[in-house]
């Protein structure tokens, strides 16, 4: 069972789009078998999901802008980064936080249309928070890999020869 | 004057390979689904490649020891061990070739006598009966049965043995069938095989990729390791088909005369591929299996869609081939596979390339992606109705 399970998560990990018709082929059992562990999985909240990614570039002309901050803050008695992190977080300008070990302590990452916009919300909403210490801003210039994707990736670029022995 | 032909009889006697026709035709059309591709669609594991980046800015493009480079030799001993349970001396017992293809030619070349005979099944990979015969001896075909899954069975053996008899090649799993033999029935070839004191040429280059059983290797089973030659190599599981290298390991008899063709014919194997090979066989595993699911995912995808279709297909335990069989559509597998490919742009390769019994079947290879197999066998699908 936990077996199966950690086979369509990874089927669906890469394509949320596959139809269950396909994921049964693929798994050899039947589709209402598929639709089960589908809704198992979400039950327990596992299957957090389904988003799309996409290269916005393709579709508007105005690009969004990325930006890695690095913040040092000043944890609070009992609840450590956890409060503050939430304060961060919850702003729907920010994409995700992470707590790091090494140099600086939450790694955040914030989205924008313009690096005006965003310096704009790092001034005034998340330096001003009381224990935000520092920020160091990095603005992302270019996507190579995004969450285990190859951007500009052929991959329908078949080198081989049509039959082969 | 009259000039007369300067080719040798051996070598113009050597029949054209069917595949090589067939890829003539589908190259020259456009917007081909394949197929018929006998190799990965993964690209060699990036490591791998990394690996031998650095062995070259280090200058490693001199020649190796004959038999491979030590290193190497160690590590597919201990692969070997560690995989399938057969021990090898790495320095006497295992020898470093440009591909399988040239261990089992070398394998011929150090045992054969001119007139012995050498079994061959079939249906089987294209290249086993030209090379019995450029070796000098005389390729007799055993032709297994669909009844029996395509599996080698001892009676077949029986059959086809005469006192000329030498060696048999066996491969599994099976190119273009699939068939995966279980340790069971391997033991009971073994028995045939110790009873008319055969040598083996055991062919087990898609030994990585066995589905439901695991891989029993030939030389594995009580008393067979003295009398095989253990052919396989790095194209197939590891995704390495254009570094061309495979290995042979046996009794240190047979390896030291291979070792001494090979010296005279080819030196050695390529050095830069035997340093991507390294690292193959020190960190491939997690690749390996990383592809061997994604391969058993799309097997079970392309069976039910064949099955699905009415085209008959049995689960293949082995490789990266289906064999459905296409007599419900009245057509042999020449004409099936040209009109395929004229009409729906589709590439299969004629089941009786690989040998007669292959006929009424095709070989379609789902080392393709997802997508390209989900529109392959939409179009297959179309082409069948009209016909069924």
């Amino acid at each position: 069972m936990q077996e199966q399970e950690i086979e369509i998560l990874q089927l669906i990990e890469k394509n949320a789009n596959m139809e269950p018709s396909k994921i049964a082929k693929l798994m050899n059992i039947t589709e209402d078998e598929v639709r089960q562990l589908l809704r198992g999985l979400e039950e327990k909240k596992a299957i957090l999901g389904y988003s799309t990614l996409i290269d916005w570039a393709k579709v508007i002309q105005q690009e969004e802008v990325t930006a890695m901050v690095d913040v040092k803050v000043q944890p609070a008695r009992g609840v450590g980064f956890d409060k503050v992190a939430e304060r961060i977080y919850r702003f729907p300008e920010v994409k995700a936080v992470y707590l790091m070990s090494g140099a600086y302590d939450l790694s955040v990452s914030v989205e924008g249309k313009t690096m005006m916009e965003i310096g704009r919300f790092i001034s005034e909403k998340l330096s001003a928070l009381d224990s935000v210490l520092s920020t160091t801003t990095h603005f992302i210039l270019k996507r190579y890999k995004h969450d285990g994707i190859i951007l500009d990736d052929d991959e329908d670029n078949d080198k081989r020869m049509v039959v082969s022995p | 004057m009259k000039k007369t032909s300067f080719v040798s009889k051996q070598a113009d006697s050597l029949k054209p390979s069917g595949i090589r026709r067939f890829f003539d035709l589908a190259a020259q059309m456009e917007d081909v689904i394949s197929l018929g591709v006998g190799e990965p669609d993964f690209v060699t594991p990036w490591s791998f490649i990394e690996h031998s980046f650095h062995a070259l800015e280090q200058g490693y493009t001199s020649y190796t020891e004959n038999a491979g480079m030590i290193d190497l030799r160690e590590e597919i001993s201990n692969y070997l061990l560690g995989s399938f349970g057969v021990n090898y001396d790495a320095e006497k017992e295992v020898v470093v070739t440009v591909g399988a293809s040239q261990a089992i030619d070398l394998a011929l070349r150090a045992t054969v006598n001119p007139g012995e005979e050498v079994l061959v099944v079939e249906p089987g990979f294209v290249a086993y009966v030209p090379t019995v015969s450029l070796a000098g001896g005389t390729p007799v075909t055993i032709q297994t049965r669909p009844e029996d899954d395509f599996k080698l069975t001892p009676q077949l053996i029986e059959e086809a043995v005469t006192p000329r008899t030498k060696a048999i090649i066996l491969c599994n799993p099976n190119n273009p069938t699939g068939a995966a033999l279980s340790r069971k029935e391997l033991e009971e070839l073994a028995n045939v095989v110790e009873k008319h004191d055969l040598l083996v040429l055991s062919d087990e280059i898609y030994a990585e990729l066995t589905y439901e059983d695991v891989h029993t290797s030939f030389p594995a089973i009580k008393g067979m390791k003295e009398r095989t030659v253990l052919i396989s190599g790095f194209s197939k599981a590891f995704a390495m088909t254009g570094w061309r290298l495979g290995y042979a390991t046996g009794p240190q008899e047979i390896i030291e005369t291979m070792v001494k063709i090979h010296q005279y014919t080819m030196m050695c194997a390529p050095t830069i591929a035997q340093h991507a090979a390294l690292e193959a066989m020190k960190n491939g595993k997690p690749s390996v299996d990383h592809m061997m699911k994604s391969y058993k995912q799309r097997r079970n995808f392309i069976v039910s869609s064949f099955n699905e279709m009415g085209l008959e297909c049995p689960n293949p335990g082995g490789a990266f081939y289906a064999f459905p069989s296409i007599r419900e559509t009245g057509l042999t597998s020449a004409e099936f596979a040209e009109e395929l490919l004229q009409e729906e742009q589709v590439a299969v390769v004629p089941g009786d390339v690989f040998g007669e019994s292959g006929e009424g079947f095709v070989r379609c290879s789902y080392a393709t992606s997802l997508k390209q197999l989900d529109e392959a066998m939409r179009r297959m699908k179309r082409f069948v109705e009209k016909r069924v």
